[in-house]
């Protein structure tokens, strides 16, 4: 019964991805003729080497492979710093209370319900006015804003339900603001730092809109590879390269999930439990 | 703001192109499907081939998803060396803000306006009596596509016009097919009700409420007629459901409909797939009742940067975008019509054929895109979009459509 | 909560203000400053760039005699209530499945929480396909013999917002089901004993001293659902983008369209002002509850 039930459910959740991987590996002619939920008579990888190396985007046919280094090059320095920034922020919030942080917190937490592209314009003002307009920074700068509500909601209950003996102690001994956070408060806070890191990953990563305005051509993420390949509007629409291509984008989000799923749990355990 | 609006536009005066040093130019464009990016490339190799470089900077989903883009980059100060945008009162204020580069000098230098025809495209450039767009391609959505292999099946000939099409819906319907293939989308409802527009209440009625902005002929009898004839067609596309317009091409190609009131870009998908003018599929400008077109199309603006290599390199795009070499070269991928009357286009299919004579005898309008501001445009389309999908009555449809034209800027 | 500790940091904490510098411009600088300028501009005619032409509550008054953005509100309403519940309580259901203690746990929490690493736009075109009624669901039923299985939620305005639904679910339950799981794992073993003891039933247990005890991950769940609800745009611009007609737009779809597309910044920006002004009044009461009403203890 309980395994029945679980058993039903997953087929929900795994239908698509099922639909997704089969379609992914069949022609066009089998796709048209019909069911997507059958499996490929003949299994051909033609799909995700066109999605990879051969798609068009414009007039570059150099697939997705062309924007998966840009990616990378956006999504390590955005998620080191929105963490960075989110995690003293949180303990602030937690351990250093001053007069106004909260109502900053609250704003932050409104924050968190604005769709960011009502935010665009005030963005491109501010960043043009700071002279990080199309920079990498500006990007990692925009990352880091729209990151930190949620990020600081969890550092800020995760940091709250450290004991408050250690702070104590660390106080007497005379340490700091500085010194407790990277003294104890770090060792002491992998969990939530996994899940800080697989949130933002997972964010960045699939990020289109930002990364498509203050970034160049060159430094295109994959996203735009991958809106260009599944969206364009004319001509017939490959569905296999379409599925290959947006299984190949989701990847890395993917694997940090199967890969650290258990500290997943754990750190969320920590942070968003304990309000 | 006011700052750099003031610098800009008192460097935006051309600078004559003194410096020859090579540039790598990026160019935003919205062509990513097979036919326009093979077009595209036909202008970026051109390009290439003078001593610049192009930096493709394509991104799909149309307008809609590039032009936040576009504006945000050109906005924060950074912007690309030239962009694709439809022409029309789009880049009004991005002109008035002094960020678009004046090209009235290249023009009059090469003539633009003794070539370029019709010559209501480059007026769609012009602002003020300045010009700030090169116009690259014509197209005209006035268009029903015909299926011969749905009229054989149902043992009909194929209809010359949109009475013979409303007359045999019936005996289609009879043999499962769907008689009008209809895409759920705004936009192609609107082309549909713009079509039947100039095809029923007639080009003068149409140059009132489009051009003069008349609410009382939109609300007027002849209007009425269009109404009800958008709701007949309604009826005809019940049974269409699909999104995309081009799978709803795909439906006239595969006989599953009769026919499709689209643009002709949908020409590309016909040819895709095979099929032959005139004896797979015919294609009837202006409906087979009004053969006029409009004549919408793409354009490039190049915003102001500040540097004189750029600067060379924009002019030199904007040349070589209306030369008699790239508008043969890039029309014909495309689909598309040439914006100059004096090219030999003689290797165009049947359909583009037709399209060619009717813009030589001058049967053309402006697009929707130079009448109307984005805005009224979305909210007809918002109109279109519900009139179709319900049981909305052509009353108050057309009520509604007068109001929007009255409050039209 | 953690309140305990607020005297000892209240004097002398200039790092923690230095510390806190960047969260004070965001705060200030980015969502205070973007809000009041989105606000301002709301009350201006501006087009294709923001302008400070102001023209009063035009926009407002245009804005509520739009049947879209009525349609939108009314969707929004809908697919919010649904997608509040519905993730609450398949997120809770699946999460005390996971804690009976059932074997291979982590494979059924993968399988529940990877969508999530999926972005909307991946999403929403998979189910778009799935829904399809020529190749997806209903077709294969059809073919399995059924003929008249009709099962077209895409393409039928009625229930149009219960297909993006589904697709929503099938992404945002997973974190929420990870949250309530790690919420059960936090509940002490003796608070099970002694509900066995007493003979209370597990159901019981879970609504009368569970659920309650869960407060605080209630909450958390609760900001995460109710932000993405507000947001939701992506999903329907893949999977429907609005159709068919106007049937499933939904709010941030029309500030975004607005702005963009028919170049009527104005009245983008007072949608979304009424957005904003929606998501504080339900908030802000919330929110000085949960984190500025807590000095008295």
């Amino acid at each position: 019964m309980l395994y029945g039930t679980l058993l039903v459910v997953s087929l929900y959740y795994l239908l698509p991805l099922y639909v997704m991987v089969v379609t992914s590996l069949k022609g066009m002619p089998e796709i048209r003729l019909g069911n997507i939920f059958s499996p490929p008579v003949e299994v051909t990888l033609e799909p995700w080497v066109k999605a990879w190396a051969e798609a068009c985007t414009g007039i570059n046919c150099d697939g997705l492979s062309r924007g998966f280094w840009n990616s990378v090059q956006i999504l390590i320095p955005s998620v080191i710093l929105s963490i960075a920034v989110a995690s003293v922020n949180g303990y602030a919030l937690a351990n250093w209370k001053f007069r106004g942080s909260e109502l900053f917190f609250t704003i932050l937490i409104i924050g968190a319900f604005i769709p960011y592209q009502t935010m665009l314009y005030p963005l491109v003002i501010i960043l043009r006015e700071i002279g990080l307009m199309g920079k990498l920074g500006g990007l990692v700068l925009v990352h880091t804003v729209f990151g930190m509500p949620i990020l600081t909601l969890l550092f800020r209950n995760y940091f709250a339900a450290i004991p408050e003996e250690l702070f104590k102690a660390a106080r007497i001994d005379g340490a700091g603001f500085w010194g407790i956070y990277f003294r104890i408060m770090l060792p002491m806070s992998l969990p939530i730092f996994v899940v800080a890191i697989i949130l933002q990953v997972t964010g960045i990563w699939n990020d289109f809109l930002f990364g498509v305005i203050y970034t160049k051509p060159d430094t295109y993420p994959m996203t735009v590879q991958l809106n260009n390949i599944v969206n364009s509007v004319q001509g017939i629409k490959e569905y296999n390269v379409n599925m290959a291509a947006t299984l190949l984008t989701g990847l890395v989000p993917l694997i940090i999930y199967f890969v650290s799923g258990k500290l997943f749990v754990r750190g969320i355990a920590a942070g968003a439990v304990k309000g | 703001m006011k700052a750099i609006r003031k610098t800009l536009i008192a460097t935006s005066t051309l600078c004559a192109a003194t410096s020859v040093a090579a540039a790598d130019l990026e160019v935003t464009h919205w062509w990513t499907s097979g036919g326009e990016a093979a077009a595209v490339s036909e202008l970026a190799k051109a390009f290439d081939d003078t001593e610049h470089n192009w930096v493709d900077g394509a991104i799909a989903g149309s307008g809609g998803t590039a032009r936040p883009i576009i504006i945000s980059r050109i906005l924060g100060g950074d912007p690309m060396g030239a962009t694709q945008l439809n022409h029309g009162r789009q880049a009004e204020e991005l002109i008035e803000a002094g960020l678009l580069t004046d090209l009235t000098e290249l023009a009059e230098q090469e003539g633009w306006r003794d070539i370029v025809n019709p010559p209501s495209l480059l007026d769609a450039c012009t602002y003020e009596g300045r010009i700030y767009c090169a116009p690259v391609n014509i197209h005209s959505a006035q268009w029903l596509w015909l299926s011969h292999s749905a009229y054989e099946q149902a043992g009909l000939d194929v209809p010359a016009n949109w009475a013979e099409f409303v007359t045999a819906a019936p005996k289609l319907e009879e043999a499962g097919i769907v008689p009008l293939a209809m895409g759920q989308q705004g936009w192609q409802q609107n082309l549909a009700f713009g079509t039947l527009q100039i095809a029923i209440a007639g080009v003068d009625a149409w140059r009132k409420v489009l051009v003069d902005k008349d609410a009382e002929v939109a609300a007027g009898p002849e209007y009425a007629k269009v109404f009800q004839a958008a709701a007949d067609a309604r009826e005809l596309a019940r049974s269409s459901n699909v999104q995309d317009w081009n799978l709803a091409t795909n439906m006239v190609i595969t006989g599953k409909a009769g026919g499709q009131i689209m643009g002709d870009w949908a020409q590309g998908e016909f040819q895709i797939a095979g099929q032959v003018a005139g004896t797979d599929y015919t294609c009837l400008p202006g409906l087979g009742v009004n053969e006029i077109l409009d004549t919408g199309g793409d354009a490039f603006y190049f915003p102001v940067i500040e540097d004189d290599d750029i600067k060379a390199a924009q002019l030199e795009l904007a040349s070589l975008i209306v030369s008699p070499k790239v508008q043969v070269a890039f029309n014909l991928k495309k689909g598309s019509l040439p914006v100059r009357g004096d090219i030999d286009l003689s290797t165009a299919n049947d359909c583009m054929q037709k399209g060619l004579q009717i813009l030589a005898k001058g049967n053309v309008l402006p697009s929707g895109d130079m009448n109307l501001s984005a805005d009224t445009q979305t909210q007809i389309e918002d109109l279109m979009a519900e009139f179709w999908t319900s049981d909305m009555s052509a009353a108050d449809a057309q009520e509604r459509y007068a109001s929007i034209v009255a409050s039209a800027d | 909560m953690e309140s305990a500790r607020k005297p000892l940091s209240v004097f002398k904490n200039l790092s923690a203000k230095i510390a806190s510098v960047p969260m004070i411009l965001t705060a200030l600088v980015v969502f205070v400053g973007g809000t009041a300028w989105t606000v301002l501009h709301s009350f201006t005619g501006s087009r294709l760039l923001p302008k400070l032409k102001f023209v009063g509550f035009d926009q407002y008054e245009r804005l509520w005699s739009t049947r879209r953005w009525l349609v939108s509100i009314e969707n929004l309403a809908i697919y919010g209530v649904c997608s509040l519940i519905l993730t609450l309580s398949i997120g809770f259901f699946l999460a005390a499945l996971l804690d009976r203690k059932i074997r291979g746990e982590a494979v059924f929490r993968t399988i529940f929480l990877y969508p999530f690493a999926l972005s909307f736009v991946v999403t929403g075109l998979a189910w778009q396909w799935i829904l399809n009624p020529d190749f997806g669901i209903q077709n294969t039923v059809r073919s399995l013999g059924w003929q008249s299985f009709t099962f077209d939620p895409l393409n039928n305005p009625d229930i149009v917002i219960f297909g993006i639904l589904i697709a929503g679910l099938w992404q945002g339950t997973g974190l929420i089901m990870v949250i309530m799981l790690a919420g059960l794992r936090g509940i002490d073993e003796d608070i099970w004993k002694a509900t066995r003891v007493d003979g209370i039933p597990t159901w019981k247990t879970y609504i009368r001293v569970i659920i309650p005890m869960m407060r605080p991950v209630f909450i958390t769940a609760l900001v995460l659902i109710a932000s993405g609800i507000i947001k939701l745009y992506d999903l329907v611009v893949a999977q429907t983008n609005g159709g068919p007609g106007i049937a499933s737009e939904v709010p941030a779809k029309y500030v975004i369209n607005y702005m963009f597309r028919a170049q009527n910044l104005g009245q983008g920006f007072a949608a979304s002002t009424m957005m904003l002004v929606s998501v504080i009044i339900i908030l802000v009461p919330w929110a000085y509850l949960e984190f500025g009403g807590k000095k008295r203890d």
